[in-house]
């Protein structure tokens, strides 16, 4: 591909999420990234539910390990299914995910945060019984 | 006037004619076709649906330990039904995608054909999902029993929801492609379905791990 024609497809037009960046469209090459995304996607649900149950691995850890499965596979996702790219034609997208990213991050992390504070700081319960009665 | 001032005025004016140009493209580029404006805006309902999730996540998460005496995750769980879940609707992501591509070639077969794959392997996870539900109800594991219940079935409830609503619009824009064919507004339309339905699995990605996943290895 030229400069200029990549120009052309880079520079002006923004790509509706969902959509391939290239307008040169090609049909196999389309349903290549499609199957791309299935085998990855797959191989990490495979590891997932491989790990929630072995005892291969240090048992504290398995929790992170899920974590770190799941982010990756919806980046998978939303790489090869959303076609959310890191291209100048998908600014516009990928500012809206990180804002998104960012709300989602603070409710989960910031309820779980207080929350166990707030545990922690509760009276257990059989001495408010005591002081009821 | 010297050699260099000529030189130097004719590199400004040069820069100047580039800058004019770049400028007149962006201008032209500034306006986005309808099918972009359509996808970001939708693109923007996703993300402040998956931030509606997060909240029944988060509220999962801080009473996953309130059983009030009730089952427990790891009583409940059968990761046997999850993985039949996960797989259809990983399935059917890939047979949505599959289905935008025959649309946008305009190819019948393909799009008739796996748009009807995407709704069967929707409405099996729907069906398994439902006799889940039905099954814990009838052990009295309803969302009644504890907080941890309550917010299992309003989180999975949820997702199961927005994969019925999904389902329905999934016929509706079949019915509308058999109607009016492969028009641009139609295919915008498809483009907001895809998008959403893409979207639900990310959130069961999620959700099989927390809650599933987790729930068991615990």
């Amino acid at each position: 591909m030229s400069h200029t024609e990549q120009d052309k497809h880079s520079h002006y037009a923004d790509t509706a999420p969902g959509d391939e960046s290239l307008d040169g469209y090609e049909a196999a090459e389309d349903v290549g990234t499609y199957l791309i995304g299935l085998g990855l996607a797959t191989l990490l649900t495979l590891v997932s539910f491989f790990i929630s149950r072995t005892t291969l691995v240090w048992e504290p850890s398995i929790p992170v390990a899920l974590a770190v499965l799941a982010i990756a596979q919806m980046g998978v996702h939303l790489v090869f299914f959303l076609h959310i790219t890191t291209g100048p034609d998908n600014v516009n997208n990928v500012l809206a995910l990180a804002f998104g990213v960012l709300i989602v991050l603070l409710v989960i992390v910031g309820s779980l945060w207080i929350m166990a504070h707030m545990n922690h700081n509760m009276m257990p319960m059989d001495q408010i019984m005591q002081m009821q009665s | 006037m010297s050699a260099f001032d000529a030189a130097v005025g004719q590199e400004v004016s040069n820069r100047l004619e580039r800058a004019q140009g770049h400028i007149a493209r962006h201008a032209a580029g500034a306006l986005a076709s309808k099918r972009i404006i359509a996808g970001y805006g939708f693109w923007i309902f996703l993300l402040s649906d998956i931030v509606m999730f997060s909240a029944f996540f988060a509220a999962y998460a801080v009473l996953v330990d309130a059983t009030a005496g009730g089952p427990s995750g790891q009583s409940l769980f059968n990761l046997g039904n999850v993985g039949i879940e996960t797989t259809c609707l990983l399935l059917s992501s890939f047979t949505c995608g599959l289905a935008s591509i025959g649309a946008r070639t305009h190819n019948g077969f393909w799009f008739y054909g796996a748009m009807a794959a995407t709704f069967i392997l929707g409405a099996t996870f729907v069906g398994i999902e439902i006799r889940e539900f039905t099954g814990m109800i009838a052990l009295g594991a309803g969302p009644t029993r504890s907080a941890f219940l309550s917010a299992f079935f309003t989180l999975v409830g949820c997702h199961g929801l927005h994969v019925t609503i999904g389902l329905l619009w999934l016929l509706t824009m079949m019915a509308q492609v058999f109607a009016k064919g492969y028009r641009a507004d139609i295919l915008r339309r498809l483009l907001c379905f895809s998008l959403f339905w893409h979207a639900l699995d990310i959130i069961w990605v999620g959700l099989f791990t927390m809650v599933y996943l987790m729930g068991v290895a615990q």
